[in-house]
């Protein structure tokens, strides 16, 4: 599997697919970027899970935080890590130890770990790594484009009416797979020593 | 669902519109409207905390506007695109995310004469300081590099003169440098060449030229190519840095690879101001319909009109990087395959007195101070938009008393070369 860069089909599959969330390093406080995506998903109709040790006791958004992934005590769709990827691998583990198994493990963008992404593979669970659920998500359905995104989507169809609380539809056509050239050259330069 | 790529024309007549999710409109509609309403107080305040997609206030953003931001970012390569009120006003916002008072920033010493006085005053009197270098020189760009460097700029076709620059070869010193480059892409579009697959990390434009192309409506374009890393160092605390005017939300960790155009959307056309009105963002992206068709006809007549001049009598020289022997002719073939654009200069045997007179004497020529019109123009930069310069930088950006300045339209080539003839010869 490449991590480089990810068709959209297999985004699309992935969130046309999963229904329940758990994020884990979800924060309470309103500025940080896994409030904004847990709450962004949660109105776009995901079951979401807070999972977070040092929240135990407090709600967000009405769902109760739990210390860790066996704690939630039923079966997850989704793990979505908002963790450094110095912290990955645990959670990793901690996933694999979950019965049923989740589908798909989710690495918040600028986190990576390819060894625990082998890992989670080899057990047939579905990997995201440095990428942002709620943007896929945006850029997906065309609502991103509110902020001169390039969605890489195409659609003759009359666009959704932007209203809360909806599910969208996300199977526009596609631009070509994966990242744009632009973000593949980045990625490639971030190996280039000059 | 096929993930396969359509090609620029399609892009061209599509990215970023859909038919109007109210009323079924096929043609993006004009939103002439200052505000949108609000679902509740919980909605407005996840919009005003930038936790949601959406649409607040014209200065920030409005859905026609939108429809050409997405349009131009998918046209340029781009990971999105934010469009202000002018090329001008793309330039300020771009260096106001980028520059600390007391920062520099690199120019390449051939730009739009407007980009060279707004360098050199305006934002001299910011505390932006220009560093200039020439772009026949690689090396000049690196001798330019100071700890105080924030960022690099160039014209990937210069105004006046048409030459073409190396873009590949300055992008690798920024990237050494560790600083974005910033491509002003107006001459040539991304019809004839895209920066961004060349190593450019921003692109702006004055949406003015051939991407309105029409001559009716201002307007300017930041392309954020989502390729550099804004949190490597300290340089760009408007991205990196908690920003107090979010209640410390970082920009680049929030939005990932297009935290750059959110940062000049939120930080900059917030708080500066210049957001293009709706009605021009109508009439660019109509004109965007039609890009590829007008800038092939632009620079079939541009060469043929080229070819014409060279080989008359009373021509000196002429500057057009699509001509076998130009100096840029190799960088042309290189960077813009498809055609060496439609703004050249030339000059003629008479010298400046000659200039004038063929200026007046032109009767299908316009005499104006713009490019990138349907219609062609004619202009002496040495007496107009060059004027304020002394006479040794007139010469160094392209812009020497002798030289006539042409902006070729897309009318029948035969009849812009019957015009010149008469005008010459009269
Ligand atoms: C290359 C270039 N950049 C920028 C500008 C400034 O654009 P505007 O007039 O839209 O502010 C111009 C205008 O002539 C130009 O030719």
């Amino acid at each position: 599997m490449n991590h480089d860069n990810y068709d959209d089909n297999y985004i699309r599959g992935i969130l046309n697919g999963v229904k329940s969330i758990a994020m884990v390093g979800a924060s309470p406080v309103n500025v940080r970027p896994s409030y904004f995506a847990f709450k962004y998903l949660a109105q776009r109709g995901y079951d979401m899970i807070p999972v977070n040790p040092g929240h135990v006791g407090k709600n967000l958004l009405d769902k109760p935080f739990v210390a860790s992934l066996a704690d939630i005590g039923r079966p997850v769709d989704m793990i979505d890590i908002f963790r450094n990827s110095t912290h990955i691998m645990p959670v990793v583990e901690e996933a694999l130890r979950l019965d049923p198994l989740p589908k798909v493990i989710w690495m918040q963008l600028g986190a990576r770990d390819d060894a625990a992404a082998a890992k989670a593979e080899a057990a047939g669970i579905k990997v995201v790594m440095n990428r942002c659920p709620k943007i896929e998500y945006g850029r997906l359905s065309s609502e991103i484009s509110w902020m001169g995104v390039n969605s890489r989507t195409l659609s003759s169809k009359r666009a959704p009416m932007p209203t809360q609380g909806m599910r969208l539809s996300l199977n526009r056509t596609s631009l070509g797979g994966g990242e744009t050239a632009a973000s593949d050259r980045a990625a490639k330069n971030k190996a280039d020593p000059t | 669902m096929n993930d396969r790529l359509p090609g620029f024309s399609t892009l061209a007549v599509h990215a970023g519109a859909q038919p109007d999710p109210t009323t079924g409109a096929r043609a993006t509609p004009i939103y002439q409207t200052t505000s949108f309403v609000f679902n509740d107080a919980d909605h407005a305040a996840s919009l005003f905390g930038l936790q949601a997609f959406g649409n607040i206030y014209t200065r920030i953003g409005n859905p026609t506007q939108a429809v050409l931001e997405e349009r131009i970012a998918a046209l340029e390569g781009g990971t999105a695109a934010l469009a202000v009120a002018s090329g001008h006003a793309a330039q300020v916002v771009v260096l106001q995310q980028l520059l600390m008072p007391g920062d520099e920033f690199i120019a390449a010493r051939k730009l739009y004469g407007g980009s060279i006085n707004q360098f050199t005053h305006a934002f001299k009197s910011f505390g932006w300081n220009v560093v200039w270098a020439d772009p026949d020189d690689v090396a000049s760009f690196e001798r330019a590099v100071t700890p105080r460097t924030r960022a690099i700029f160039i014209e990937s076709i210069a105004n006046p003169a048409g030459s073409i620059t190396d873009i590949e070869a300055i992008a690798a010193v920024a990237r050494k440098a560790g600083v974005p480059l910033i491509v002003d892409n107006t001459l040539a579009t991304p019809y004839l060449i895209r920066p961004i697959d060349h190593g450019a990390d921003i692109v702006v434009h004055s949406l003015t030229k051939f991407l309105g192309g029409h001559g009716n409506s201002l307007g300017g374009v930041i392309v954020d190519a989502g390729t550099f890393d804004w949190s490597k160092d300290n340089k760009y605390p408007m991205l990196s840095e908690p920003r107090p005017e979010y209640h410390g939300i970082k920009i680049q960790e929030t939005f990932g690879n297009f935290a750059f155009a959110i940062a000049c959307r939120v930080l900059g056309l917030r708080d500066l101001g210049p957001a293009i009105s709706p009605f021009n963002a109508f009439m660019i992206l109509t004109g965007i319909e039609t890009l590829p068709l007008r800038m092939a006809k632009h620079c079939e007549n541009a060469r043929a009109v080229a070819e014409y001049l060279a080989g008359h009598p009373a021509v000196a020289a002429v500057n057009y990087s699509g001509l076998a022997g130009n100096p840029y002719n190799n960088l042309a073939r290189k960077y813009a395959p498809k055609g060496a654009g439609a703004v050249f200069t030339f000059s003629l045997k008479g010298g400046y007195e000659a200039g004038v007179n063929l200026v007046s004497n032109l009767k299908l020529f316009s005499h104006l101070a713009n490019v990138g019109d349907t219609r062609s123009l004619v202009i002496h930069p040495a007496s107009t938009t060059h004027s304020q310069l002394d006479d040794a930088a007139k010469v160094k950006s392209g812009a020497a008393p002798d030289v006539v300045r042409l902006s070729i339209g897309i009318e029948d080539k035969e009849d812009l070369i019957a015009d010149l003839e008469q005008a010459l010869g009269a």
